[in-house]
């Protein structure tokens, strides 16, 4: 348990000292997710009416769209110098790359966001930082990164891999976008938690499944 | 190779004959529905190929889950006959529910949580059939299929559910008490009958289909076998 | 050390290795020759675990495949014709990474490092490096957690001819250290020059064995145009 650990440990130490070089994965998240919060702000139209009902399915497109840039370029990272063969020939369980994968592809998606909700509030002038919605921000994320992680792994191993991503992965994770983008409105217009806690229950739900059946399924996406 | 099993003609001939019986059953056993009058007799097809549409999209999934266990071919193929059949079955109910929906609903297109659903999973198995053909290896496309068919029907009822409590006005024909108010109604036994024949009639039909597909499919890898073989010959 | 017995490996319908025998013994160096498509990489991967065999018995250091993973991968190195290292890590923090997974002491980096002559440039962020600095640090990749099984799958692979010579002398070393030993080439030279052992693969099946010692270089290349047409007699 202590060595899954460190090798977990390792592929995200990994990840984060050559994304700390080169900053690629990053900064393109960072500016495609702004440039998608401007666009919706003309296409919407987003005035302090619209704002309240919108504003929380604008920052939840905007996450997953910015996520789908760092999940590909995650693990295309691995595949071009075939270094995922280097991982598969590790002394370890293979799950140790999907578990430090989807943990540092989260990680970076937490650092987009925490980049992304102060330009949001400052831009439309909402509270963000309300524990219960930073709750909902965490749920969702690691739901996404979860099922995509997985997903991103498979294409990058599909001859179409620049294109199937987001067409694999936007359907199978509806279910967390409804979800969090109904418990974030939740939060944005104060109502008692009561009313959406049933958006909470769903979130963890689809967490817990996916994960585990992730974690079922990941040593055939690499078995060869 | 093998030639059409006898079993298949016969299951060829009983899906038909049992698709026009039901067919007959519909339009002049059944009673018309009181209230919305003749166009609920697209209802009986309508649940018949949804019914047939989720049913082959299980199938795809249990046949994804033995592939990974099993290892064998043959439930590659299974698997994406399934879902080829599947995708056009639950094409036709979702617009057969567009036309029950236009004079009851007064719309073609609800969002309610069955029919987005339905979208949303015609969506996913069309992304399927994307990833097949974006996969070259065989046995890479087949563990990646397998995988995916899994995921998508795990995340289907999710799905169901999210958008159920996001809005509702979807009858609930089978047993439900505030059914009426929405389109709903109550069937008698001659309803009953021609429903649960239809069912039937169109289990059987995807049975059929399912058995040419895969027999297809099985055509299909014999014929690569052989040109790879003749090819390997040739150098 | 490496048993091999009616191994058959099919990619769908294409059947790339044919009831193959191999056998190997501790500490022999076997060069396995063959053109393309014979199944030479597909062999190595499969000793590798990096691939399932469709049927057969495979045996590496007496751990059966494809059953046996993490332990196995523990007495294996490997070098592919890729170099399986991360562009924006520096040499050292490469191995400091693998090190990490095959929970190795940090002294042992700095002794692979000079061992294949990069001590130096361990620095330097390994995109920049040539593909001969490449191709070393992929081999101490690989011998970093002194592997009694090294697979090497052609590791010339675009080297030039001075890069090839520094690389023949760190695969000589590392020989020397007692591992065995399996090289996919199609060098035929280089290879009999390093080998023990050559084996020529030939349509998914050994077509010929021999010793390296055995071998001049004209020999070479008659042994490898009868192997070939013994292999298409088969």
């Amino acid at each position: 348990m202590k060595n899954y650990l460190r090798a977990v440990g390792a592929v995200i130490w990994k990840d984060f000292r050559s994304e700390w070089r080169s900053r690629e994965s990053l900064s393109a998240m960072l500016v495609f997710a702004l440039l998608v919060i401007l666009i919706f702000n003309f296409a919407l139209e987003l005035d302090i009416e619209a704002r309240t009902s919108l504003s929380a399915g604008v920052l939840w497109t905007t996450f997953i769209f910015a996520g789908t840039i760092g999940l590909n370029r995650s693990l295309a990272v691995e595949k071009d110098r075939g270094c995922l063969d280097g991982l598969l020939l590790a002394p370890v369980d293979r799950t140790v790359i999907y578990f430090g994968k989807a943990v540092g592809n989260l990680l970076f998606m937490l650092v987009v966001e925490a980049i992304v909700l102060p330009v949001f509030t400052f831009l439309y002038g909402f509270n963000v930082f309300q524990p219960g919605f930073l709750v909902v921000v965490l749920l969702g994320s690691v739901g996404y990164t979860a099922v995509g992680t997985l997903l991103a792994t498979m294409v990058v191993q599909a001859r179409t891999r620049d294109i199937l991503l987001p067409i694999l992965l936007f359907p199978l994770t509806l279910p967390v976008v409804i979800a969090a983008v109904k418990a974030s409105q939740g939060f944005f217009q104060g109502l008692p938690l009561e009313e959406f806690s049933v958006w909470l229950n769903i979130l963890v739900g689809y967490d817990l499944i996916f994960i585990a059946v992730a974690f079922m399924v990941f040593d055939y996406v690499l078995e060869d | 190779m093998k030639t059409k099993p006898r079993a298949l003609t016969l299951l060829d001939v009983l899906s038909g004959a049992m698709i026009l019986a039901a067919a007959g059953l519909v339009f002049f056993y059944a009673p018309v529905e009181a209230l919305m009058g003749p166009v609920q007799k697209v209802f009986y097809f309508h649940v018949a190929t949804a019914w047939v549409g989720m049913l082959g999209f299980l199938v795809a999934a249990v046949a994804g889950y033995l592939y990974l266990r099993e290892n064998q071919e043959r439930f590659d193929i299974v698997g994406a006959a399934a879902v080829e059949i599947s995708l056009v079955f639950f094409l036709i109910a979702i617009i057969m529910g567009s036309i029950w929906a236009r004079p009851i609903w007064n719309t073609w297109w609800t969002w309610d949580p069955r029919l987005t659903t339905a979208a949303i999973v015609e969506l996913i198995y069309a992304a399927y059939l994307l990833l097949r053909s974006g996969v070259d290896d065989p046995e890479r496309r087949a563990r990646f299929s397998a995988i995916y068919a899994i995921f998508g029907f795990v995340s289907v009822p999710l799905t169901f559910i999210s958008i159920r409590l996001l809005r509702t006005i979807h009858p609930v024909v089978v047993g439900g008490a505030e059914a009426a108010s929405q389109g709903g109604f109550n069937m008698d036994n001659p309803m009953k009958l021609a429903f649960f024949f239809s069912l039937a009639a169109f289990s059987v039909l995807f049975a059929d289909l399912l058995w040419h597909r895969i027999r297809l499919g099985e055509l299909q890898r014999a014929v690569t076998a052989l040109r790879i073989r003749s090819y390997q010959e040739e150098n | 050390m490496i048993q091999v017995k009616k191994l058959v490996k099919r990619f769908g319908p294409l059947t790339v290795l044919r009831e193959l025998d191999f056998k190997v013994s501790p500490g022999e160096f076997v060069a396995l020759l063959g053109p393309n498509g014979a199944g030479k990489t597909t062999l190595l991967r499969i000793l590798a675990t990096l691939s399932r065999p469709t049927s057969g018995l495979v045996r590496v250091a007496s751990f059966q495949l494809p059953q046996a993973g993490p332990e196995l991968r523990a007495h294996l190195g490997v070098v592919s014709h890729q170099p399986l290292l991360y562009g924006d890590l520096t040499a050292e923090e490469n191995l400091i990474f693998f090190g990490k997974l095959f929970s190795i002491r940090r002294k042992r980096i700095q002794e692979v490092l000079e061992l294949v002559g990069l001590a130096e440039r361990s620095q330097d962020l390994v995109r920049i490096y040539s593909r001969g600095m490449q191709q070393r640090l992929a081999i101490g990749r690989a011998i970093l957690h002194n592997p009694r099984i090294l697979l090497l799958d052609e590791p010339h692979t675009g080297l030039d001819q001075e890069a090839g010579e520094i690389l023949d002398r760190v695969l000589k070393d590392v020989a020397l250290e007692g591992r065995t030993v399996v090289m996919t080439s199609h060098d035929l030279v280089r290879a009999a020059n390093l080998a023990s052992r050559v084996d020529l693969l030939s349509r998914g099946k050994i077509a010929a064995s021999t010793p390296a010692r055995d071998l001049s270089s004209s020999d070479l290349v008659d042994f490898y145009r009868t192997a070939l047409r013994g292999g298409e007699r088969a």
